[in-house]
């Protein structure tokens, strides 16, 4: 093996020492993100979503689903061992955090399996870590101004705003599907009342009569 | 010698590559599998004029090496978005790897569907593939340091405009639910009044009805002689 000359051993040595900070990099808890989606559930269908993340991670599972049925779904999450974390049957609403005891990839699932004919419409956020900050270098020591902390409450009170504002959005959307639900459903049900109302008075009376009109009649009054 | 020297540098090199362009893809983002001709569906129930932005990546399943290659060049997913009204606002095919961006005129349930129809997936008998998908909404979708770079604010400034923003969203997504309780309350009206008409339908009926069987049989049975 020729010896490598001063530059190249050098430039190994940095290539090794680049290569295990970026994999340092990618354990250490950086900024997250939130994922927020809605999605259909065919009836007996699961759905599954992954993500990888890095031990430490502090991380919010939120769920809700807004149309279909009786407005639940199973949820399960599991982490890269395939340890059930949360395990919930037949949930409209629920919330769940946990702190990621290990690096990899967490799944959790939805299942609509125990349903027959109702598709569901699920909604789910799933927030993982903090949210990357405003400024690459954020990550500095000296402390924030009155005038920059007052921006960051500011940003977190309406961040809060904005988040009830999508719970109250799908509650909405709940109870607007039902009523749509229950107004095409008087109509039908209305038309097709009168129509066998009409059908079974008309029908009584002719079997009415066909009791009546046998060959042999009992009572006939004889005229006299 | 120097040629020898650099060859164990080079696959370092290509490794630390790797890894870095996994860091700068968001290799950590939010994932699901499909299967190959399968379509899913995604929706988005936003105010009118809000932007959206979808980011995704795609990796197909090899069988042999039973593991996801990084990324497969010839590999589409077509993307398509319909608004509320069912009219198709975006229907385009994009790469392995896109990035799709709409602006709602209708506010309500926009819908967005991803499907792949790439050839050589039918190659692959049972073909699954990969997608990272990441949807941004709104106030989400604005890239603050490209618009402190481009409008040269301060840091304060940029602080102020994301508070702008926000805010402006919260504004917007008022608006949208004003719109929507006055489609709820019309609808509660509409079946109130169909439940008023059809009771009072439902007893006239029943009385004609009523009425006409029992002329109709006191005639008939008269025709009988049986009364």
């Amino acid at each position: 093996m020729p010896r490598l000359g001063y530059a190249q051993r050098w430039a190994a040595a940095a290539g090794r020492w680049g290569c295990g900070l970026l994999a340092l990099l990618l354990l250490v808890p950086g900024p997250g993100g939130a994922s927020e989606i809605t999605f259909e559930l065919p009836d007996n269908a699961k759905q599954c979503f992954y993500e990888d993340i890095a031990q430490g991670t502090k991380c919010t599972l939120e769920f809700q689903v807004i149309t279909g049925g009786h407005y639940d779904v199973d949820c399960r999450l599991e982490d890269p061992d395939g340890k059930v974390l949360y395990k919930e049957m037949k949930k409209q609403y629920d919330s769940f955090t946990f702190t990621a005891s290990k690096n990899g990839t967490y799944k959790f699932c939805f299942s609509n399996e125990f349903s027959t004919f109702t598709h569901k419409t699920v909604y789910f956020d799933f927030q993982v870590g903090e949210d990357p900050p405003l400024f690459p270098s954020e990550n500095r020591v000296s402390a924030l101004t009155q005038m920059e902390s007052a921006c960051v409450s500011i940003h977190e009170a309406l961040k809060s705003v904005i988040d009830y504002q999508t719970h109250f959005r799908l509650r909405e959307a709940q109870g607007r599907s039902r009523a749509e639900d229950l107004n095409t459903r008087v109509a039908y049900w209305s038309v097709g009342e009168a129509l066998i109302l009409l059908v079974v008075s008309i029908g009584q009376v002719f079997l009415l009569k066909s009791f009546f009109s046998d060959k042999r009649t009992t009572t006939t009054r004889v005229g006299s | 010698m120097a040629g020898v020297g650099l060859g164990p540098l080079r696959t370092m090199g290509r490794q630390a590559l790797l890894l870095l362009a996994l860091c700068a893809t968001g290799a950590r983002g939010l994932y699901f599998h499909i299967g190959e001709t399968e379509k899913r569906c995604f929706i988005e129930e936003i105010p009118d004029e809000t932007m959206v932005i979808g980011n995704y990546r795609t990796q197909m399943w090899d069988k042999q090496k039973e593991v996801f290659l990084p990324s497969t060049p010839g590999l589409g997913m077509h993307v398509e978005v319909k608004d509320p009204d069912g009219k198709v606002v975006l229907s385009r095919q994009y790469g392995s790897e896109g990035r799709f961006t709409f602006t709602s005129h209708t506010p309500g349930d926009h819908q967005i569907c991803l499907h792949s129809n790439s050839t050589r997936m039918a190659l692959f008998a049972g073909g699954k593939l990969r997608v990272h998908l990441d949807i941004q909404v709104g106030e989400h979708a604005n890239n603050y340091p490209e618009i402190a770079a481009k409008d040269k604010l301060t840091e304060l400034q940029l602080r102020a405009r994301q508070l702008l923003d926000q805010v402006e969203q919260i504004q917007k997504e008022q608006d949208y639910q004003r719109y929507r309780e006055e489609r709820f309350r019309l609808t509660s009206e509409s079946t109130n009044q169909r439940v008023l008409w059809w009771s009072i339908a439902q007893t006239v009926i029943l009385i004609l009805t009523g009425i006409w069987q029992m002329r109709h049989l006191k005639s008939f049975f008269e025709a009988k002689k049986l009364v």
